[in-house]
Protein backbone atom coordinates (compact mmCIF):
# COMPACT_ATOMS: atom_id res chain seq x y z
CA UNK A 1 0.00 0.00 0.00
CA UNK A 2 1.34 3.39 -0.92
CA UNK A 3 0.10 5.66 1.90
CA UNK A 4 1.81 5.23 5.28
CA UNK A 5 -0.13 3.88 8.26
CA UNK A 6 -2.39 6.29 10.15
CA UNK A 7 -5.33 6.17 12.54
CA UNK A 8 -8.52 7.11 10.69
CA UNK A 9 -11.31 9.18 12.26
CA UNK A 10 -14.66 9.79 10.58
CA UNK A 11 -16.49 12.28 12.80
CA UNK A 12 -20.22 12.69 12.19
CA UNK A 13 -20.44 16.32 13.31
CA UNK A 14 -18.28 19.45 13.39
CA UNK A 15 -18.19 19.33 17.20
CA UNK A 16 -16.86 15.79 17.09
CA UNK A 17 -14.28 16.75 14.45
CA UNK A 18 -13.08 19.70 16.54
CA UNK A 19 -12.83 17.56 19.67
CA UNK A 20 -10.85 14.93 17.79
CA UNK A 21 -8.51 17.62 16.46
CA UNK A 22 -8.08 19.18 19.90
CA UNK A 23 -7.27 15.72 21.29
CA UNK A 24 -4.61 14.70 18.76
CA UNK A 25 -3.40 18.19 17.74
CA UNK A 26 -0.23 18.49 15.68
CA UNK A 27 -0.22 14.79 14.85
CA UNK A 28 -3.42 15.06 12.77
CA UNK A 29 -4.32 16.21 9.28
CA UNK A 30 -7.81 16.86 7.99
CA UNK A 31 -9.00 15.04 4.89
CA UNK A 32 -11.41 16.92 2.60
CA UNK A 33 -11.37 15.96 -1.11
CA UNK A 34 -7.95 14.36 -0.77
CA UNK A 35 -6.75 15.78 -4.09
CA UNK A 36 -3.68 17.36 -2.52
CA UNK A 37 -3.33 15.17 0.57
CA UNK A 38 -3.49 11.79 -1.21
CA UNK A 39 -0.60 12.58 -3.60
CA UNK A 40 1.44 13.59 -0.53
CA UNK A 41 0.52 10.34 1.23
CA UNK A 42 1.13 8.23 -1.90
CA UNK A 43 4.59 9.73 -2.27
CA UNK A 44 5.09 9.50 1.50
CA UNK A 45 5.92 13.17 1.69
CA UNK A 46 3.45 13.31 4.59
CA UNK A 47 3.04 10.70 7.32
CA UNK A 48 0.43 11.94 9.76
CA UNK A 49 -0.37 9.80 12.80
CA UNK A 50 -4.08 10.67 12.48
CA UNK A 51 -6.32 11.48 9.54
CA UNK A 52 -9.62 13.21 10.37
CA UNK A 53 -12.07 12.84 7.46
CA UNK A 54 -14.49 15.76 7.03
CA UNK A 55 -16.50 13.80 4.46
CA UNK A 56 -19.29 12.88 6.88
CA UNK A 57 -19.55 16.21 8.68
CA UNK A 58 -22.85 17.85 7.76
CA UNK A 59 -23.33 21.59 7.26
CA UNK A 60 -20.05 22.37 5.49
CA UNK A 61 -21.40 22.50 1.94
CA UNK A 62 -23.83 25.41 1.88
CA UNK A 63 -23.66 28.26 -0.62
CA UNK A 64 -25.39 31.47 0.54
CA UNK A 65 -25.43 35.00 -0.77
CA UNK A 66 -25.91 37.54 2.01
CA UNK A 67 -25.20 41.24 2.49
CA UNK A 68 -22.19 41.86 0.32
CA UNK A 69 -20.78 38.34 0.42
CA UNK A 70 -21.12 34.94 -1.17
CA UNK A 71 -20.49 32.49 1.64
CA UNK A 72 -19.21 29.09 0.55
CA UNK A 73 -18.89 26.10 2.90
CA UNK A 74 -15.43 24.57 3.09
CA UNK A 75 -16.55 21.23 1.60
CA UNK A 76 -18.10 22.75 -1.55
CA UNK A 77 -16.29 21.17 -4.50
CA UNK A 78 -14.55 23.01 -7.32
CA UNK A 79 -17.10 21.45 -9.68
CA UNK A 80 -20.05 22.89 -7.76
CA UNK A 81 -18.46 26.34 -7.97
CA UNK A 82 -18.28 25.85 -11.73
CA UNK A 83 -21.99 25.06 -12.15
CA UNK A 84 -23.84 26.65 -9.23
CA UNK A 85 -26.24 29.38 -10.44
CA UNK A 86 -25.87 31.50 -7.27
CA UNK A 87 -22.10 31.60 -7.76
CA UNK A 88 -22.45 32.41 -11.47
CA UNK A 89 -24.68 35.34 -10.58
CA UNK A 90 -23.01 36.77 -7.46
CA UNK A 91 -19.31 36.02 -8.07
CA UNK A 92 -18.84 35.27 -11.78
CA UNK A 93 -15.07 35.63 -11.34
CA UNK A 94 -15.16 32.63 -8.98
CA UNK A 95 -17.19 30.63 -11.46
CA UNK A 96 -14.73 31.44 -14.23
CA UNK A 97 -11.70 30.49 -12.11
CA UNK A 98 -13.28 27.21 -10.94
CA UNK A 99 -13.02 25.75 -14.45
CA UNK A 100 -9.24 26.18 -14.37
CA UNK A 101 -8.71 23.97 -11.31
CA UNK A 102 -7.20 20.68 -12.47
CA UNK A 103 -9.23 18.18 -14.47
CA UNK A 104 -12.93 17.33 -14.18
CA UNK A 105 -12.24 14.32 -11.92
CA UNK A 106 -10.14 16.53 -9.61
CA UNK A 107 -12.86 19.20 -9.56
CA UNK A 108 -15.49 16.59 -8.71
CA UNK A 109 -13.75 15.80 -5.42
CA UNK A 110 -11.43 18.68 -4.47
CA UNK A 111 -12.87 21.37 -2.21
CA UNK A 112 -12.59 25.13 -1.82
CA UNK A 113 -11.69 24.79 1.88
CA UNK A 114 -8.99 22.23 1.10
CA UNK A 115 -7.43 24.45 -1.54
CA UNK A 116 -7.42 27.47 0.77
CA UNK A 117 -5.91 25.46 3.66
CA UNK A 118 -3.33 23.86 1.36
CA UNK A 119 -2.27 27.31 0.01
CA UNK A 120 -0.40 26.35 -3.13
CA UNK A 121 1.09 29.60 -4.49
CA UNK A 122 -0.33 28.90 -7.97
CA UNK A 123 -3.81 27.80 -6.85
CA UNK A 124 -6.94 29.60 -8.02
CA UNK A 125 -8.98 29.90 -4.79
CA UNK A 126 -6.38 31.79 -2.73
CA UNK A 127 -5.96 34.19 -5.68
CA UNK A 128 -9.68 34.73 -6.18
CA UNK A 129 -10.36 35.17 -2.45
CA UNK A 130 -7.58 37.74 -2.19
CA UNK A 131 -8.82 39.63 -5.24
CA UNK A 132 -12.47 39.65 -4.18
CA UNK A 133 -11.59 41.00 -0.70
CA UNK A 134 -12.54 37.65 0.79
CA UNK A 135 -12.51 36.26 4.29
CA UNK A 136 -11.79 32.85 5.77
CA UNK A 137 -13.76 31.53 8.74
CA UNK A 138 -11.76 29.30 11.09
CA UNK A 139 -13.35 27.23 13.82
CA UNK A 140 -11.76 25.39 16.73
CA UNK A 141 -13.11 23.81 19.92
CA UNK A 142 -12.75 27.31 21.45
CA UNK A 143 -14.92 29.13 18.89
CA UNK A 144 -14.67 30.84 15.51
CA UNK A 145 -12.66 33.69 14.10
CA UNK A 146 -12.61 35.36 10.71
CA UNK A 147 -9.43 36.42 8.90
CA UNK A 148 -9.21 38.56 5.79
CA UNK A 149 -7.60 36.84 2.81
CA UNK A 150 -5.05 39.71 2.81
CA UNK A 151 -3.76 38.37 6.16
CA UNK A 152 -4.41 34.63 5.80
CA UNK A 153 -1.88 33.42 3.21
CA UNK A 154 1.68 33.50 4.55
CA UNK A 155 3.93 31.50 2.24
CA UNK A 156 4.14 28.28 0.21
CA UNK A 157 1.68 25.84 1.85
CA UNK A 158 1.53 28.04 4.93
CA UNK A 159 -1.30 30.12 6.36
CA UNK A 160 -2.45 31.79 9.58
CA UNK A 161 -4.56 28.71 10.42
CA UNK A 162 -3.62 26.91 13.65
CA UNK A 163 -3.44 23.10 13.69
CA UNK A 164 -6.52 22.84 15.95
CA UNK A 165 -8.62 24.90 13.50
CA UNK A 166 -10.86 23.86 10.62
CA UNK A 167 -11.62 26.17 7.70
CA UNK A 168 -15.41 26.12 7.93
CA UNK A 169 -16.30 28.61 5.19
CA UNK A 170 -14.94 31.32 2.95
CA UNK A 171 -16.62 34.56 1.87
CA UNK A 172 -16.13 36.30 -1.45
CA UNK A 173 -17.04 39.99 -1.83
CA UNK A 174 -19.92 40.36 -4.30
CA UNK A 175 -19.53 44.08 -5.10
CA UNK A 176 -17.25 43.29 -8.06
CA UNK A 177 -19.87 41.28 -9.90
CA UNK A 178 -19.87 43.55 -12.97
CA UNK A 179 -16.25 44.54 -13.36
CA UNK A 180 -13.87 41.65 -13.13
CA UNK A 181 -11.30 39.88 -15.27
CA UNK A 182 -9.34 36.66 -15.07
CA UNK A 183 -6.55 35.33 -17.23
CA UNK A 184 -4.42 32.29 -16.64
CA UNK A 185 -1.62 30.58 -18.51
CA UNK A 186 -1.26 26.83 -18.02
CA UNK A 187 1.15 24.70 -20.02
CA UNK A 188 -1.49 22.01 -20.55
CA UNK A 189 -5.21 22.14 -19.78
CA UNK A 190 -5.64 21.18 -16.13
CA UNK A 191 -2.11 21.99 -14.98
CA UNK A 192 -1.51 24.44 -12.18
CA UNK A 193 -1.18 28.01 -13.45
CA UNK A 194 2.25 29.18 -14.51
CA UNK A 195 0.85 32.67 -13.90
CA UNK A 196 -2.73 33.75 -13.22
CA UNK A 197 -4.06 37.28 -12.69
CA UNK A 198 -7.46 38.33 -11.37
CA UNK A 199 -8.76 41.90 -11.45
CA UNK A 200 -11.84 43.19 -9.61
CA UNK A 201 -13.14 46.75 -9.79
CA UNK A 202 -16.08 48.81 -8.65
CA UNK A 203 -17.11 51.35 -11.28
CA UNK A 204 -19.46 54.19 -10.29
CA UNK A 205 -20.59 56.99 -12.57
CA UNK A 206 -18.04 55.99 -15.19
CA UNK A 207 -15.01 56.03 -12.88
CA UNK A 208 -13.19 53.28 -11.05
CA UNK A 209 -13.74 53.77 -7.31
CA UNK A 210 -12.11 50.54 -6.12
CA UNK A 211 -9.58 48.27 -7.83
CA UNK A 212 -7.93 45.05 -6.71
CA UNK A 213 -5.29 43.22 -8.73
CA UNK A 214 -4.18 39.75 -7.57
CA UNK A 215 -1.30 37.75 -9.04
CA UNK A 216 -0.55 34.04 -8.55
CA UNK A 217 2.52 32.17 -9.71
CA UNK A 218 4.91 35.05 -9.21
CA UNK A 219 5.72 34.77 -5.50
CA UNK A 220 5.49 32.31 -2.61
CA UNK A 221 1.84 33.30 -2.14
CA UNK A 222 -0.76 35.17 -4.18
CA UNK A 223 -0.04 38.90 -3.96
CA UNK A 224 -1.88 42.13 -4.63
CA UNK A 225 -0.19 44.76 -6.72
CA UNK A 226 -1.01 48.21 -5.34
CA UNK A 227 0.78 50.13 -8.09
CA UNK A 228 -1.33 48.33 -10.72
CA UNK A 229 -4.45 49.10 -8.65
CA UNK A 230 -3.48 52.80 -8.58
CA UNK A 231 -3.13 52.80 -12.37
CA UNK A 232 -6.67 51.45 -12.69
CA UNK A 233 -7.99 54.02 -10.20
CA UNK A 234 -6.26 56.85 -12.09
CA UNK A 235 -8.45 55.87 -15.01
CA UNK A 236 -6.46 57.02 -18.04
CA UNK A 237 -7.48 55.66 -21.44
CA UNK A 238 -4.50 53.31 -21.32
CA UNK A 239 -5.14 52.18 -17.73
CA UNK A 240 -4.95 48.45 -18.52
CA UNK A 241 -1.49 48.77 -20.14
CA UNK A 242 -0.27 50.98 -17.31
CA UNK A 243 -1.50 48.46 -14.75
CA UNK A 244 0.24 45.67 -16.69
CA UNK A 245 3.54 47.56 -16.76
CA UNK A 246 3.23 48.32 -13.05
CA UNK A 247 2.53 44.67 -12.26
CA UNK A 248 5.47 43.47 -14.33
CA UNK A 249 7.75 45.91 -12.47
CA UNK A 250 6.43 44.95 -9.06
CA UNK A 251 6.91 41.20 -9.20
CA UNK A 252 10.13 39.30 -8.67
CA UNK A 253 9.10 35.76 -9.63
CA UNK A 254 10.88 32.50 -8.92
CA UNK A 255 12.51 30.32 -11.57
CA UNK A 256 11.35 26.74 -11.95
CA UNK A 257 10.93 24.07 -14.63
CA UNK A 258 7.68 25.70 -15.77
CA UNK A 259 9.25 29.07 -16.49
CA UNK A 260 12.16 31.35 -15.75
CA UNK A 261 11.73 34.50 -13.71
CA UNK A 262 11.90 36.79 -16.75
CA UNK A 263 9.39 34.65 -18.64
CA UNK A 264 6.97 34.82 -15.72
CA UNK A 265 7.41 38.60 -15.58
CA UNK A 266 6.30 38.82 -19.20
CA UNK A 267 3.38 36.52 -18.49
CA UNK A 268 2.40 38.81 -15.60
CA UNK A 269 2.34 41.72 -18.05
CA UNK A 270 0.19 39.88 -20.60
CA UNK A 271 -2.15 38.40 -17.99
CA UNK A 272 -2.66 41.70 -16.17
CA UNK A 273 -3.33 43.57 -19.39
CA UNK A 274 -5.95 41.05 -20.49
CA UNK A 275 -7.63 40.69 -17.10
CA UNK A 276 -7.73 44.47 -16.59
CA UNK A 277 -9.12 45.05 -20.08
CA UNK A 278 -11.88 42.56 -19.33
CA UNK A 279 -12.59 44.13 -15.95
CA UNK A 280 -12.91 47.63 -17.36
CA UNK A 281 -14.96 46.52 -20.33
CA UNK A 282 -17.35 44.24 -18.55
CA UNK A 283 -21.00 44.81 -18.31
CA UNK A 284 -23.18 42.21 -16.76
CA UNK A 285 -24.61 39.87 -19.36
CA UNK A 286 -22.04 40.44 -22.06
CA UNK A 287 -19.10 38.58 -20.65
CA UNK A 288 -16.60 38.08 -23.39
CA UNK A 289 -13.94 35.67 -22.24
CA UNK A 290 -11.71 33.87 -24.65
CA UNK B 1 -9.22 -2.29 10.20
CA UNK B 2 -12.47 -0.72 9.22
CA UNK B 3 -15.62 -2.20 7.74
CA UNK B 4 -16.80 -0.68 4.43
CA UNK B 5 -19.95 -1.35 2.41
CA UNK B 6 -19.75 -0.22 -1.18
CA UNK B 7 -22.01 -0.88 -4.15
CA UNK B 8 -19.70 -1.77 -7.01
CA UNK B 9 -21.22 -2.11 -10.47
CA UNK B 10 -24.61 -2.63 -8.87
CA UNK B 11 -23.57 -5.41 -6.47
CA UNK B 12 -22.91 -4.78 -2.81
CA UNK B 13 -19.44 -5.50 -1.49
CA UNK B 14 -18.38 -5.47 2.16
CA UNK B 15 -14.86 -5.83 3.50
CA UNK B 16 -12.73 -5.03 6.52
CA UNK B 17 -9.83 -2.96 5.25
CA UNK B 18 -6.87 -0.94 6.43
CA UNK B 19 -8.04 2.73 6.22
CA UNK B 20 -5.00 3.63 4.14
CA UNK B 21 -6.08 1.31 1.31
CA UNK B 22 -6.65 3.25 -1.91
CA UNK B 23 -9.88 2.73 -3.81
CA UNK B 24 -7.81 1.56 -6.81
CA UNK B 25 -6.16 -1.17 -4.71
CA UNK B 26 -9.50 -2.11 -3.16
CA UNK B 27 -11.07 -2.59 -6.59
CA UNK B 28 -8.12 -4.45 -8.07
CA UNK B 29 -6.75 -6.49 -5.18
CA UNK B 30 -9.82 -7.08 -3.03
CA UNK B 31 -12.55 -7.32 -5.63
CA UNK B 32 -10.42 -8.61 -8.51
CA UNK B 33 -11.66 -5.84 -10.81
CA UNK B 34 -8.38 -5.30 -12.61
CA UNK B 35 -9.98 -3.32 -15.43
CA UNK B 36 -9.21 -0.17 -13.44
CA UNK B 37 -5.59 0.56 -14.31
CA UNK B 38 -3.01 2.28 -12.17
CA UNK B 39 -0.36 4.47 -13.78
CA UNK B 40 1.00 7.52 -12.02
CA UNK B 41 -0.84 7.24 -8.69
CA UNK B 42 -0.87 10.98 -8.19
CA UNK B 43 -3.83 12.13 -10.19
CA UNK B 44 -2.34 13.04 -13.55
CA UNK B 45 -2.70 10.16 -16.00
CA UNK B 46 -6.40 9.32 -15.50
CA UNK B 47 -6.07 5.57 -16.14
CA UNK B 48 -7.58 4.83 -12.70
CA UNK B 49 -10.74 6.92 -13.29
CA UNK B 50 -13.99 5.38 -12.00
CA UNK B 51 -17.41 6.87 -11.31
CA UNK B 52 -18.43 7.51 -7.68
CA UNK B 53 -22.14 8.30 -7.48
CA UNK B 54 -21.90 9.11 -11.21
CA UNK B 55 -18.99 11.57 -10.94
CA UNK B 56 -15.57 10.76 -12.40
CA UNK B 57 -13.08 10.17 -9.62
CA UNK B 58 -9.40 9.27 -9.41
CA UNK B 59 -9.42 5.95 -7.59
CA UNK B 60 -5.70 6.46 -6.85
CA UNK B 61 -6.49 9.67 -4.93
CA UNK B 62 -9.42 8.27 -2.98
CA UNK B 63 -9.30 6.08 0.10
CA UNK B 64 -11.67 3.13 -0.03
CA UNK B 65 -13.09 4.26 3.34
CA UNK B 66 -14.17 7.52 1.68
CA UNK B 67 -16.63 5.70 -0.57
CA UNK B 68 -18.26 3.73 2.25
CA UNK B 69 -22.00 3.73 1.51
CA UNK B 70 -21.54 5.02 -2.04
CA UNK B 71 -21.97 3.56 -5.50
CA UNK B 72 -18.91 2.93 -7.68
CA UNK B 73 -18.87 2.05 -11.36
CA UNK B 74 -15.76 0.66 -13.03
CA UNK B 75 -15.07 -0.19 -16.65
CA UNK B 76 -16.37 -3.72 -15.97
CA UNK B 77 -19.88 -2.24 -15.71
CA UNK B 78 -19.94 -1.21 -19.37
CA UNK B 79 -20.16 -4.68 -20.90
CA UNK B 80 -20.75 -7.46 -18.43
CA UNK B 81 -19.11 -10.86 -19.13
CA UNK B 82 -19.81 -11.91 -22.67
CA UNK B 83 -22.22 -9.08 -23.35
CA UNK B 84 -22.00 -6.90 -26.42
CA UNK B 85 -19.68 -3.94 -26.26
CA UNK B 86 -21.15 -0.79 -24.78
CA UNK B 87 -21.73 1.89 -27.47
CA UNK B 88 -18.78 3.88 -26.12
CA UNK B 89 -16.49 0.85 -26.38
CA UNK B 90 -17.82 0.01 -29.84
CA UNK B 91 -17.19 3.58 -31.03
CA UNK B 92 -13.63 3.49 -29.68
CA UNK B 93 -13.07 0.21 -31.51
CA UNK B 94 -14.66 1.45 -34.75
CA UNK B 95 -12.63 4.67 -34.79
CA UNK B 96 -9.31 3.08 -33.76
CA UNK B 97 -9.40 5.04 -30.52
CA UNK B 98 -7.10 2.62 -28.71
CA UNK B 99 -3.85 0.82 -29.30
CA UNK B 100 -2.20 -0.68 -26.19
CA UNK B 101 -5.34 -0.10 -24.15
CA UNK B 102 -3.65 1.02 -20.95
CA UNK B 103 -5.47 4.35 -20.78
CA UNK B 104 -8.73 2.96 -22.14
CA UNK B 105 -10.61 1.93 -18.94
CA UNK B 106 -10.18 5.37 -17.36
CA UNK B 107 -10.90 7.09 -20.63
CA UNK B 108 -14.13 5.13 -21.05
CA UNK B 109 -15.34 6.17 -17.61
CA UNK B 110 -14.57 9.84 -18.34
CA UNK B 111 -16.50 9.57 -21.59
CA UNK B 112 -19.36 7.83 -19.77
CA UNK B 113 -19.61 10.85 -17.46
CA UNK B 114 -19.57 13.26 -20.41
CA UNK B 115 -22.20 11.29 -22.34
CA UNK B 116 -24.41 10.52 -19.35
CA UNK B 117 -26.81 13.42 -19.87
CA UNK B 118 -27.37 12.75 -23.56
CA UNK B 119 -26.01 16.12 -24.72
CA UNK B 120 -23.50 16.68 -27.52
CA UNK B 121 -20.24 18.62 -27.34
CA UNK B 122 -17.89 20.33 -29.74
CA UNK B 123 -14.51 18.75 -30.43
CA UNK B 124 -12.92 21.40 -28.23
CA UNK B 125 -15.24 20.59 -25.37
CA UNK B 126 -14.47 16.88 -25.76
CA UNK B 127 -10.74 17.61 -25.68
CA UNK B 128 -11.18 19.82 -22.63
CA UNK B 129 -13.15 17.12 -20.80
CA UNK B 130 -10.59 14.45 -21.66
CA UNK B 131 -7.56 16.61 -20.77
CA UNK B 132 -7.16 14.51 -17.64
CA UNK B 133 -6.80 11.23 -19.54
CA UNK B 134 -3.31 10.76 -20.92
CA UNK B 135 -2.91 8.44 -23.92
CA UNK B 136 0.61 7.71 -25.14
CA UNK B 137 -0.48 5.77 -28.23
CA UNK B 138 -3.27 7.26 -30.26
CA UNK B 139 -2.50 10.95 -30.56
CA UNK B 140 -6.09 11.60 -29.40
CA UNK B 141 -7.52 12.34 -32.85
CA UNK B 142 -9.28 8.97 -33.10
CA UNK B 143 -10.47 9.20 -29.50
CA UNK B 144 -12.18 12.50 -30.22
CA UNK B 145 -13.69 10.98 -33.38
CA UNK B 146 -15.08 8.11 -31.31
CA UNK B 147 -16.60 10.38 -28.70
CA UNK B 148 -18.21 12.50 -31.40
CA UNK B 149 -19.63 9.37 -32.99
CA UNK B 150 -21.07 8.02 -29.76
CA UNK B 151 -22.56 11.37 -28.81
CA UNK B 152 -24.23 11.63 -32.20
CA UNK B 153 -25.69 8.15 -31.95
CA UNK B 154 -26.89 8.62 -28.40
CA UNK B 155 -28.07 12.19 -28.73
CA UNK B 156 -31.59 11.54 -27.59
CA UNK B 157 -31.00 8.84 -24.99
CA UNK B 158 -28.88 9.03 -21.87
CA UNK B 159 -25.97 6.59 -21.73
CA UNK B 160 -26.73 3.98 -19.13
CA UNK B 161 -23.69 3.07 -17.10
CA UNK B 162 -25.49 1.17 -14.38
C1 LIG C 1 -3.73 16.35 -11.09
C2 LIG C 1 -4.07 17.50 -10.19
C3 LIG C 1 -4.18 18.78 -10.71
C4 LIG C 1 -4.50 19.85 -9.89
N1 LIG C 1 -4.59 21.09 -10.43
C5 LIG C 1 -4.91 22.14 -9.64
C6 LIG C 1 -5.02 23.45 -10.18
O1 LIG C 1 -4.84 23.67 -11.38
N2 LIG C 1 -5.33 24.46 -9.33
C7 LIG C 1 -5.54 24.25 -7.99
O2 LIG C 1 -5.83 25.19 -7.27
N3 LIG C 1 -5.46 23.03 -7.46
C8 LIG C 1 -5.14 21.97 -8.25
N4 LIG C 1 -5.05 20.73 -7.68
C9 LIG C 1 -5.28 20.58 -6.23
C10 LIG C 1 -6.76 20.51 -5.93
O3 LIG C 1 -7.36 21.75 -6.18
C11 LIG C 1 -7.10 20.14 -4.49
O4 LIG C 1 -8.46 19.81 -4.50
C12 LIG C 1 -6.92 21.19 -3.43
O5 LIG C 1 -5.64 21.74 -3.46
C13 LIG C 1 -7.10 20.60 -2.03
O6 LIG C 1 -8.46 20.40 -1.75
P1 LIG C 1 -8.95 19.00 -1.20
O7 LIG C 1 -10.36 19.19 -0.80
O8 LIG C 1 -8.66 17.96 -2.18
O9 LIG C 1 -8.08 18.88 0.14
P2 LIG C 1 -7.24 17.69 0.76
O10 LIG C 1 -6.29 17.13 -0.23
O11 LIG C 1 -8.16 16.76 1.44
O12 LIG C 1 -6.44 18.51 1.85
C14 LIG C 1 -5.38 19.39 1.51
C15 LIG C 1 -4.80 20.02 2.78
O13 LIG C 1 -5.72 20.94 3.35
C16 LIG C 1 -6.10 20.53 4.66
N5 LIG C 1 -7.56 20.76 4.75
C17 LIG C 1 -8.50 20.30 3.90
N6 LIG C 1 -9.72 20.79 4.22
C18 LIG C 1 -9.53 21.57 5.30
C19 LIG C 1 -10.41 22.37 6.09
N7 LIG C 1 -11.72 22.47 5.82
N8 LIG C 1 -9.90 23.05 7.13
C20 LIG C 1 -8.58 22.98 7.40
N9 LIG C 1 -7.69 22.26 6.70
C21 LIG C 1 -8.16 21.56 5.65
C22 LIG C 1 -5.71 19.08 4.75
O14 LIG C 1 -5.41 18.72 6.09
C23 LIG C 1 -4.50 19.01 3.87
O15 LIG C 1 -3.36 19.45 4.57
C24 LIG C 1 -4.73 19.63 -8.49
C25 LIG C 1 -4.63 18.35 -7.96
C26 LIG C 1 -4.30 17.29 -8.79
C27 LIG C 1 -4.18 15.93 -8.20
S1 LIG D 1 -3.17 6.32 -11.57
FE1 LIG D 1 -4.70 7.67 -10.88
S2 LIG D 1 -4.46 9.35 -12.17
FE2 LIG D 1 -2.75 8.12 -12.73
S1 LIG E 1 -4.02 3.28 -26.05
FE1 LIG E 1 -2.02 3.09 -25.25
S2 LIG E 1 -2.03 4.69 -23.77
FE2 LIG E 1 -3.87 5.02 -24.78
Amino acid sequence: MKPPKFAYHAPQSLTEALQTLAGVGDEAVLLAGGQSLLPLLNMRLASPAHVVDLGRVPGLDDIRVTNGHAEVGAMVTHRRMEVDPLIAHAVPLAQKAAGYVGFRAIRNRGTVGGSVAHADPAAEWPLVLLTLDGEIELTSANGSRTIRADDFFESVYSTAKRSDEVVTSVRFGTRFERNWGFWEFQRRTGDFATVAVAVACVVEGGSVTEARVGIAGAAEKPVRCTTAEQALLAGSTSAASEAAAAAQDAVDPYDDVHGSSSYRKRLVFAATKRAATQALGHHYGVLDHA
Amino acid sequence: MREVHVTVNGASAAAAIDPRMLLSDFLRDRLGLTGTHVGCEHGYCGSCTVLVDGASTRSCLTLAVQVDGKSVHTVESLAAHGAELHPIQQALKDCHGLQCGFCTPGLLMSVAELASNGSTCTRDEIREHLAGNTCRCTGYQHIVDAVEQVMRSLRSEAVDVS
